[in-house]
């Protein structure tokens, strides 16, 4: 993991002074509430229903047990005891006061965390593959890349003050688990057919919220080198050209969209042009430097396969679903990486408690070098678990109710905080995915039903990314009613699409039904081997619209 | 209010809203009145411009040589494509003095400076509640910067790569 050095630990110490300076400013009246916003945004700060909201960051969804456990007793000291793990990979801590932000602020630089630019119309924070180092389908670890940027983007002094906020993401594998087309700029390392350098694709434009778009390529070989310059090339086109008469036009999205991709593209290219590429990006010694930190840990040399875990598996059927389901294979030999599912039916999906994440903590320093990672479906990772250890570790993640085998299964519900929490919200949607969770929640139907992402925003913001859930629901109100629409198709990996409405407005409680009858035309329909994904893109939806104008005849 | 890094500083620029300029020896002219402005100017006498945020560099390129110095317009504080404007401007060859116009918050201080910018001119309302001393000791909560080529010296990387030399030369 990467590890700051003394210049990285000022510049958080000087943040942390910065904000204590800012609030009190904004007390003392120097600062219009108006003006101090953008600068509680660009320190996590928000204003919700209930009390101020704290999102702290979480750079690439990478953690120590270390940083676990402080933000288990930010959890426990300042907040309810527990936090909510985002699908940006970041926390969120929901009834902290504004007078003790700065003192939260300073035990996060503690652990070497902070709360930089996690809102306003800046560049958020990086996220990256949740397998990266690990995954067997990697062509290279985009955790460099992602750190990189961080501190690139880190109180960037041109791009700070953008006209919307500005979301990067990184892969480096075959498959996309960090739905980096969703994002307003995607990076995908990948190898130039000819030199085979490993290149970057930079596609831009992607993002969901009212307008959802997909991103779409503008340089398919970026050498690596560049990337700064590049990038600096393409904020630059954005800040200066990017709409600011509307907010919801002002993503970048919109400003590929409206002038059109080419046009675009010779835009950033021309302004990289210009550039004196060396004097921007960072130097090679720079690039190792960081590089350096994501180095594999010191495995053990181990067989493919353990004994001890199949003899275990054998002996108990639970736990050998849930190694079917929750773990991943790893590119060492003998590991596993391990998915611990944030959502145990009838819980808020990705919360967490504060004794949850010391349990956590101490299983990774046990049995994963330390390491956990935050995926953006709000589950956390144990990266590198030897197979011997797999079952030891199911127990206790058993006894701390984290043992649920649904990792990318129909109960591995995404969803926003919605009205519980968020002061726009125009419907419910952590509800709804409990009421969807007790449905689905009996083990052979989840298996029966196979890999299938619902993912739930409570409005038109799309934070629970429904736009590109296989079955995505909107929570929307009309005449004082929530209203639920259901969209079809949607998909977040390298085949990323938006999903169709099937439903315009259902009731809270007709939500589960429509689900059940959706996914009993899949059952019905699907050949064999087929995913619901799958099976959506060769029927369409004809099918399922057809299964609810039954369904409104029988009534 | 004007003020630059050591603090707040004196205006000896006179604004002017046509270009019927005279013989003011520091006048600043609005973009649309440039071109007949430089055409009346006198000699010895020196001319700014105050231009939008949104102004296209390759207009204004030609005239650079011109110019004593440009204000860049900023309708509001959070809309920030002054700052990239400055850097073309810089990059273009500008060598006057730049400044920013308009309700700035002392927080963009170093940004502003860093960018290219030499000076902020405050609008009353926001000098008003946010005085001189605030705007520099915000400069002291920023160091340095992960970016290279914002400002002189003082960036991290550069920082870094001037420490692995010395360790390599001692
Ligand atoms: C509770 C406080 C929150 C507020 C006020 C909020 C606000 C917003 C707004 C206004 C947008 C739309 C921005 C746009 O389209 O330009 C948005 C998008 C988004 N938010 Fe949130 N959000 C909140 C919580 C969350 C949470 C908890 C998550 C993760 C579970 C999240 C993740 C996202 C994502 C992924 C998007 C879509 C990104 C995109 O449009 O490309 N937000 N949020
Ligand atoms: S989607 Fe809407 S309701 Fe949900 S968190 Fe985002 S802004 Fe709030």
């Amino acid at each position: 993991m990467y590890r700051y050095d003394e210049f990285d630990e000022r510049f958080v110490r000087e943040r942390v002074e910065q904000f204590s300076d800012q609030v009190a400013r904004r007390l003392d009246g120097s600062l219009t509430e108006d003006e101090f916003k953008p600068l509680r945004l660009k320190n996590g700060v928000y204003l919700q229903l209930h009390a101020y909201m704290l999102r702290i960051a979480i750079p690439y969804g990478t953690l120590s047990s270390r940083q676990l456990r402080q933000l288990a007793l930010i959890g426990e000291r300042y907040d309810r005891g527990y936090g909510h793990f985002t699908t940006r990979t970041n926390l969120q801590f929901n009834w902290p006061k504004l007078r003790d932000v700065p003192e939260i602020l300073g035990l996060l630089a503690d652990v070497e965390m902070h709360c930089i630019q996690t809102s306003g119309n800046c560049i958020r924070n990086v996220t990256a593959d949740h397998f990266a180092g690990i995954a067997r389908d990697e062509i290279e670890d985009p955790r460099p890349t992602a750190e990189l940027i961080r501190q690139w983007s880190s109180q960037h002094p041109e791009f700070s003050y953008l006209p919307r906020k500005f979301k990067i993401a990184v892969t480096g594998a075959e498959q996309d688990r960090a739905v980096i087309k969703a994002h307003d700029i995607g990076l995908r390392i990948r190898r130039h057919p000819d030199t085979h350098e490993t290149c970057y694709e930079v596609s831009v434009g992607g993002g969901l919220g009212r307008t959802p778009m997909i991103g779409k390529v503008v340089r398919d070989y970026l050498p690596k080198a560049d990337l700064l310059a590049y990038l600096e090339a393409i904020m630059r086109v954005y800040n200066l050209e990017g709409r600011r008469d509307n907010k919801y036009k002002a993503r970048v999205k919109i400003l590929v969209h409206e002038t059109g991709l080419e046009e675009f593209t010779r835009r950033v290219e021309a302004e990289f042009a210009e550039l004196d590429g060396p004097s921007i990006n960072a130097d090679p010694a720079e690039v190792s430097r960081i590089a350096a930190y994501f180095a594999p840990p010191t495995y053990r040399a181990l067989p493919e396969r353990s004994t001890a875990l199949e003899t275990a598996r054998a002996g108990n059927p639970d736990f050998d679903r849930w190694v079917e389901v929750n773990t991943t294979a790893h590119k060492q030999p003998g590991y596993a990486a391990i998915t611990i599912s944030l959502k145990p039916v009838g819980e808020a999906p990705g919360d967490a408690t504060s004794e949850q994440m010391r349990l956590v903590a101490d299983l990774a320093e046990e049995f994963s070098f330390s390491e956990i990672r935050v995926t953006h479906a709000q589950n956390l990772v144990l990266p590198h678990v030897k197979l011997s250890d797999l079952f030891a570790i199911w127990r206790r993640l058993g006894e701390a109710g984290l043992s649920s085998a649904n990792i990318g299964l129909i109960t591995d519900i995404i969803a926003c905080p919605g009205l519980d929490y968020c002061a726009l919200a125009t419907a419910r949607s952590i509800p709804i995915a409990q009421a969807i969770a007790r449905r689905f929640a009996e083990d052979t139907r989840q298996k029966e039903i196979g890999e299938l992402n619902i993912k739930i925003s409570g409005c038109i913001n799309a934070c629970g990314h429904h736009h590109v859930g296989h079955i995505g629901i909107l929570g929307l109100e009309k005449r004082g009613i929530e209203s639920y629409q259901i969209t079809l198709g949607g998909d977040a990996t390298q085949d990323a699409a938006i999903g169709e409405i099937l439903v315009p407005g259902l009731a809270a409680e007709e939500v589960p039904d429509a689900i059940e009858r959706i996914v009993a035309v899949y059952l019905e329909q699907r050949q064999a081997g087929e995913s619901f994904i799958e099976n959506v893109r060769r029927l369409g939806l004809a099918p399922f619209k057809a299964a609810f104008l039954e369904l409104d005849r029988a009534a | 209010m004007l003020l630059d890094r050591n603090g707040p500083a004196s205006d000896s620029w006179t604004h002017s809203d046509g270009a019927a300029i005279g013989n003011i020896p520091l006048a600043l002219v609005p973009w649309e009145a440039l071109p007949e402005a430089l055409a009346n100017r006198v000699p010895g006498q020196q001319i700014g411009v105050v231009v939008p945020g949104s102004l296209a560099i390759a207009e204004i390129e030609a005239l650079l040589p011109e110019l004593a110095l440009i204000a860049i317009g900023f309708p509001a504080y959070s809309d920030g494509r002054g700052f990239s404007l400055a850097r073309r401007l810089r990059r273009a060859g500008f060598t006057g003095r730049l400044r920013a116009s308009g309700p700035l918050i002392v927080d963009q201080f170093a940004y502003a400076l860093f960018c290219g910018f030499d000076e902020i001119a405050l609008p009353a309302s926001s000098a008003g509640r946010q005085p001189a001393e605030q705007w520099q000791r915000a400069l002291s909560h920023v160091g340095a910067r992960y970016q290279r080529g914002y400002g002189d010296g003082g960036n991290i990387l550069d920082q870094r790569r001037a420490k692995r030399l010395a360790q390599a030369a001692g």
